[in-house]
């Protein structure tokens, strides 16, 4: 593909060094391909979570950009992500979401699979003479690692390690927001799923944007008691931030009481967390886990966004899929506390439906706008897409700029990343 | 069976789908206070995903109890909602009904829906299983629960600005 590359060589045309992005960002399919080369097949996928591998033989159905994987963990107890692609003639050889195997078997002509991906056993090999190379013809095998329970895989072998393409702010996030265990490892609860008629990049801005917030999500916030609104007042309290985390992270401080859930465990407790206080009492939990499994109850302060498509949001994974230049798949992936009190999980997924997914109060809005962006980038070819706003008082953060919580500091974060991408 | 049970029997399935038809029917013209009317105050409204049943256990579309209920009616209502103003349009039918339990004054009944939907100029079609438990009220029926099972909820969805 790299005749197409030529097109876009003027990188600055698309995103300009004053933060506009070029309408056909969303709307260019030889582009969208090129991203799929040059960035999905390039830098590090997030593709599961460690709870959903609970065991030998564990696995799910996932994709790194455009290429269905299978992530499974052996007998090793090592993670493995495996392209699901027989060597033979390419059939699927796993078309169960998630589960548990011994191995997988392609459905064509019976061609067996280890769950580290090596090809154990064929029917009539003799067909294919005495130097047939077994270890040669395993499934394609993706450079797997992880950190704090996430794991990434790459197609490129040459990328920097995980923890370097993370940094150290990213990992310090990634920790704090582990804290929602609330005493307990963090464990996948289940997940919404919902395709949206829209860029992958739409979604990729969204999740660093706090000033759609009061706007999109006002029915969300009417359903809300007192306590629970005054939360999510954050434009307003102004005291929250967005920040560059670098490679193309970046930060969402929106409630910064909340960013490290073993402070200020003796805040007021929320009046909707109040009769999960008296059931967990009653269970016999002693008072000071009772104020931490509550507070983790409530999620984290911030959004965490990696590039290119993961983001820790409040208190769930959101995961974007790009499937075209105008589909995007989203999940969006619930938690709670493995071995925790089943009614603090119980409440965990009452509040994650109540916002999250396709039935939730606040994600067919979101859903609705992110394709109102598609449909809107039909007319108007020649006008710039806007993610300029906040860049008069940015300061330095830790390692990047700093701005209000309103700001699209993430959006360039994420779109300076993108540039850095498509121009190796 | 005698005759005088099939009648019964009939008669039952004859009343429980002209339930069923006029909620469907409340449904489709987004006729939501006369919906919530429908409703004992301790029911649940639940669409699960996959095929468990615990549904205070596991993660669900939705499970709603009386004040979700009322809030997501709110939602809709209210205007602040983009994804409901306007909400998508639907027709829906809903047939197959199997009576599956009797007990004293409740009936379990399971049908087929589909439903299709019109927005920004395309439709999309959705298919589910439900079961309503419905309790004797009066000439007709207050529901107690109802299940909607989409065929493909554990699958990639679409946002939703109506009910099922």
């Amino acid at each position: 593909m790299l005749h197409a590359y030529e097109k876009f060589s003027d990188l600055d045309a698309l995103y300009s060094p004053d933060a506009k992005v070029a309408t056909s960002m969303y709307e260019n399919a030889d582009l969208f391909n090129e991203e799929m080369e040059r960035i999905f097949k390039r830098t590090w996928v997030w593709v599961a979570h460690d709870s959903e591998l609970a065991d030998k033989g564990s696995f799910k159905l996932s994709n790194v950009g455009l290429e269905p994987v299978i992530v499974v963990r052996d007998r090793k107890g090592d993670v493995n992500v495996l392209v699901n692609r027989c060597r033979h003639r390419a059939a699927t050889v796993c078309e169960v979401k998630k589960g548990k195997t011994s191995s997988f078997q392609c459905p064509y002509h019976g061609w067996g699979y280890g769950l580290d991906g090596s090809l154990r056993g064929l029917p009539y090999p003799e067909q294919y003479g005495e130097d047939f190379d077994k270890g040669a013809h395993g499934l394609k095998k993706l450079r797997t690692e992880s950190y704090n329970g996430m794991i990434f895989a790459t197609f490129n072998d040459e990328v920097e390690p995980l923890v370097d393409f993370l940094g150290p702010e990213v990992r310090r996030y990634i920790d704090l927001f582990m804290k929602q265990g609330g005493g307990f490892p963090v464990k996948v609860l289940g997940e919404h799923q919902f395709t949206v008629p829209m860029n992958w990049k739409v979604q990729l801005e969204n999740t660093t944007d706090a000033y759609h917030f009061p706007v999109v999500h006002k029915s969300f916030m009417q359903s809300l008691d007192g306590d629970a609104e005054e939360a999510f007042k954050f434009l307003d309290t102004g005291k929250g931030y967005v920040e560059d985390l670098g490679n193309g992270h970046s930060v969402m401080v929106m409630i910064p009481e909340r960013i490290d859930l073993d402070e200020n465990l003796d805040d007021p407790v929320e009046e909707r967390f109040l009769p999960l206080v008296q059931e967990l009492r009653e269970e016999g939990y002693p008072e000071d886990q009772v104020k931490k499994i509550v507070r983790a109850v409530g999620g984290a302060g911030f959004n965490l966004n990696l590039f290119p498509n993961v983001s820790f949001s409040l208190a769930f994974f959101r995961v974007l899929t790009p499937i075209n230049v105008e589909r995007t798949d989203i999940r969006h992936i619930a938690l709670g506390m493995d071995g925790g009190p089943a009614a603090a999980n119980r409440m965990r997924m009452r509040l994650h439906e109540h916002f999250q997914g396709p039935m939730g109060f606040g994600s067919p809005d979101d859903a609705e706008v992110w394709e109102r962006v598609q449909r809107g980038t039909k007319g108007g070819e020649d006008l710039p897409i806007l993610v300029n706003r906040g860049l008069i008082d940015e300061h330095p953060g830790a390692l990047g700029p700093r701005g209000h919580i309103s700001a699209e500091t993430g959006m360039r974060a994420a779109y300076k990343m993108w540039k850095r991408m498509m121009s190796l | 069976m005698n005759m005088m049970t099939k009648t019964n029997d009939l008669v039952l399935l004859q009343k429980v789908s002209a339930f069923l038809w006029a909620e469907a029917d409340l449904l489709d013209a987004k006729d939501y206070d006369a919906w919530l009317a429908l409703w004992l105050t301790e029911g649940f409204y639940t669409l699960p995903i996959g095929e468990g049943d615990d549904f205070d256990n596991q993660l669900n579309l939705c499970h709603d109890n009386d004040r979700m209920r009322r809030d997501r009616i709110q939602r809709f209502q209210q205007g602040f909602s983009i994804s409901s103003a306007p909400p998508a349009r639907t027709v829906r039918t809903v047939s197959r009904f199997v009576i599956e339990s009797v007990e004293g004054d409740t009936v379990t009944v399971s049908s087929a829906e589909h439903v299709i939907e019109d927005k920004f100029g395309r439709q999309r079609v959705w298919a589910a299983n439900m079961k309503h438990t419905l309790v004797a009220s009066g000439d007709g029926f207050k529901i107690r629960t109802k299940v909607v099972r989409l065929l493909n909820s554990d699958g990639m969805l679409n946002s939703f600005s109506y009910l099922f």
